[in-house]
């Protein structure tokens, strides 16, 4: 990685409270030169997510939900500036060396993206999939991980888990294949999951499937995560607290978003979606925009 | 149902087979099978279902690009079932019926600016009586009508945003004056601030000259917004249709149920499909051709 950091000047802790959050972001800003004016793609983001909890980060297009979670893993291109700090249990992310990194990405944050299919090598089965990063990061024997890997199949609600490990993805339907992903993320034992909208592209049935089950093993397992979605309704009924995010900021967060919204933007965007119980003559349109933005930051 | 006026669209017991895969010792694939509606004039109607249930191959005999197995597609009673013929049939079938696409990223052409795109549509379909300067501003007005200011004739598709380039398919569509226009999930790939903008200027159109919709999607709200009747389709065959509103408030058949019940609203959970379909702990034999298998 060879990404420019600037940590902020931070006096060690020694003293650190046992209340920690397993991730914390303190107003993170991620900077890009683009013909040569500097845009600001991410301005003082700060959240936290408890061990075992789920944060759901709600915005629109170019928002900087993807960004966040690159910026968590410290995948940003090259050319951006971040500043800020992110901590995982406590340590530093952004400080991480080389082998810090490494540990980190594999062992402790798993990622599910909204496309399955351009995660996975077209050309490996799904059972080559599932077990290389147990056989070649862990040191897992083959037919262990294979074992492990048709459990997993089986707990996220793929029969025949062990002719699905013999099978290529193209032979998948998308829900399916996601349920793989899931599983994929499960099986190196994470404590954190960044979940990418990771049912925009299904159905609402197997949107359905795909949450319940994602939700029902995070629980078990007590894992975190971090949720991001376009819908606000989803995010409500699946994570514990919301963030919604406009202009590469956090306008509003907590538990009372998605019940009682307080910020202009998250009252217009939950008034702009259809409803299935009744039917507007007009759609209210969002009239909240940039301007709108910069005068409510420059009031506040 | 609006009877007094004679239906523009009529499907009856219409199929679709495809052969089976090459290379596969499988079945022919039957996508869709004796599905019947009728679209009527100035009517939104929705087909809905989940991917592979046959919802966007109905559309496609529709405007020709899929060839009709069996039955009977009539539009404004003239059979469609037949196929194309002449190049004259297709330039008048398209007069008739428009299709927008749900990715305005790849359907308009790259290279041509937008105002050129509407206007092609437009002299396409004036039939050579209306001159150069008329053609052009006609286009312009189109492009008026669907929120597009003069600036943006000069534009090429990539330097428009999704919202705007999905209105300058739906400004293409209108030039050819359409009596039918088909919204093949025309606003699924869209931010919910543009998707309210796209379903009003849907709104505004059928209030302002005679169309209709053929409005397909797999989301339950946007069809309550947009649809006055609505078909239910599931792997090919219609299980459901009548009064939007009805249906969605008082859904009978299981499989509108369990479509309706997958929309997330306030005090929504996910539900797991396959494990309450079959019984918890696995034990019983699972069929071994699961349906999943053979994704598309």
């Amino acid at each position: 990685m060879t990404e420019r950091t600037e940590l902020t000047e931070r006096p060690e802790r020694t003293d650190r409270p046992r209340t920690e959050p397993l991730l914390r972001l303190d107003d993170v800003r991620a900077t890009l030169q683009l013909r040569g004016s500097e845009q600001v793609l991410l301005n003082g983001v700060s959240f936290t997510i408890e061990a075992g909890e789920a944060l759901g980060l709600v915005g629109e297009s170019g928002s900087g939900k993807s960004l966040t979670t690159r910026a968590i893993t410290r995948m940003l291109d090259p050319g951006f500036r971040v500043s800020g700090e992110i901590t995982f249990d406590g340590a530093s992310v952004l400080g991480m060396n080389a082998a810090q990194l490494r540990r980190y990405r594999v062992g402790d944050v798993g990622m599910i993206f909204q496309d399955p299919r351009a995660h996975v090598n077209p050309v490996h089965t799904v059972g080559d999939f599932l077990t290389e990063a147990l056989v070649h990061t862990k040191g897992v024997r083959r037919e262990e991980a294979e074992h492990r890997a048709v459990v997993l199949l089986d707990e996220v609600g793929v029969r025949n888990a062990e002719q699905r490990l013999r099978q290529y993805p193209h032979e998948l339907s998308g829900g399916l294949l996601q349920r793989v992903m899931i599983a994929s993320v499960l099986l190196a034992e994470p404590r954190l999951i960044l979940a990418d909208e990771p049912t925009t592209a299904l159905d609402v049935t197997a949107q359905s499937d795909v949450m319940a089950i994602l939700d029902e093993q995070r629980r078990a397992r007590g894992l975190a995560l971090l949720f991001i979605t376009h819908d606000l309704e989803l995010a409500a009924a699946c994570c514990d607290r919301l963030a919604v995010m406009y202009a590469g900021e956090i306008v509003e967060q907590g538990t009372h978003v998605y019940d009682a919204p307080t910020h202009p933007y998250t009252v217009e965007l939950m008034g702009a979606r259809p409803s299935i119980d009744e039917r507007h003559d007009r759609l209210p349109v969002l009239r909240y925009n940039r301007e709108t933005h910069e005068m409510l930051k420059a009031q506040a | 149902m609006s009877n007094q006026s004679e239906a523009i669209v009529v499907a009856r017991n219409l199929q679709k087979v495809f052969p089976a895969p090459r290379g596969s010792k499988g079945e022919p694939i039957v996508a869709v099978d004796d599905v019947s509606f009728e679209l009527y004039p100035n009517e939104c109607l929705a087909i809905v279902g989940e991917s592979g249930s046959g919802k966007t191959t109905v559309a496609r005999m529709l405007v020709g690009l899929e060839t009709v197995t069996a039955g009977e597609l009539t539009v404004r009673g003239e059979s469609r079932a037949g196929g194309v013929k002449h190049l004259a049939d297709r330039r008048r079938w398209a007069q008739e019926v428009q299709y927008v696409f749900q990715d305005p990223y790849s359907s308009l052409n790259g290279r041509q600016r937008i105002g050129d795109i509407v206007e092609s549509s437009v002299a396409l379909h004036a039939k050579g009586t209306a001159g150069k300067r008329e053609t052009r501003n006609t286009a312009l007005d189109i492009l008026d009508s669907v929120g597009l200011g003069t600036q943006f004739a000069e534009k090429f598709p990539h330097q428009l945003s999704g919202g705007q380039r999905q209105r300058v398919a739906i400004a293409r569509a209108l030039a050819a004056n359409p009596a039918v226009i088909v919204l093949d999930e025309a606003v699924a790939a869209l931010d919910v601030s543009i998707q309210a903008q796209i379903l009003n200027l849907l709104t505004d159109i059928r209030a302002e000259r005679e169309v209709s919709y053929l409005f397909i999607s797999h989301d339950l709200a946007v069809v309550n917004q947009i649809s006055e009747r609505m078909i239910v389709m599931e792997r090919g065959i219609v299980v459901d249709s009548g009064a939007t509103a009805e249906l969605l408030a008082h859904p009978v058949h299981p499989y509108t149920r369990s479509l309706r019940a997958a929309v997330p609203r306030p005090g929504w959970k996910p539900l797991r499909r396959e494990r309450l379909a079959s019984a918890p702990g696995s034990a019983a034999p699972a069929p071994s051709p699961s349906p999943e298998m053979p994704a598309a």
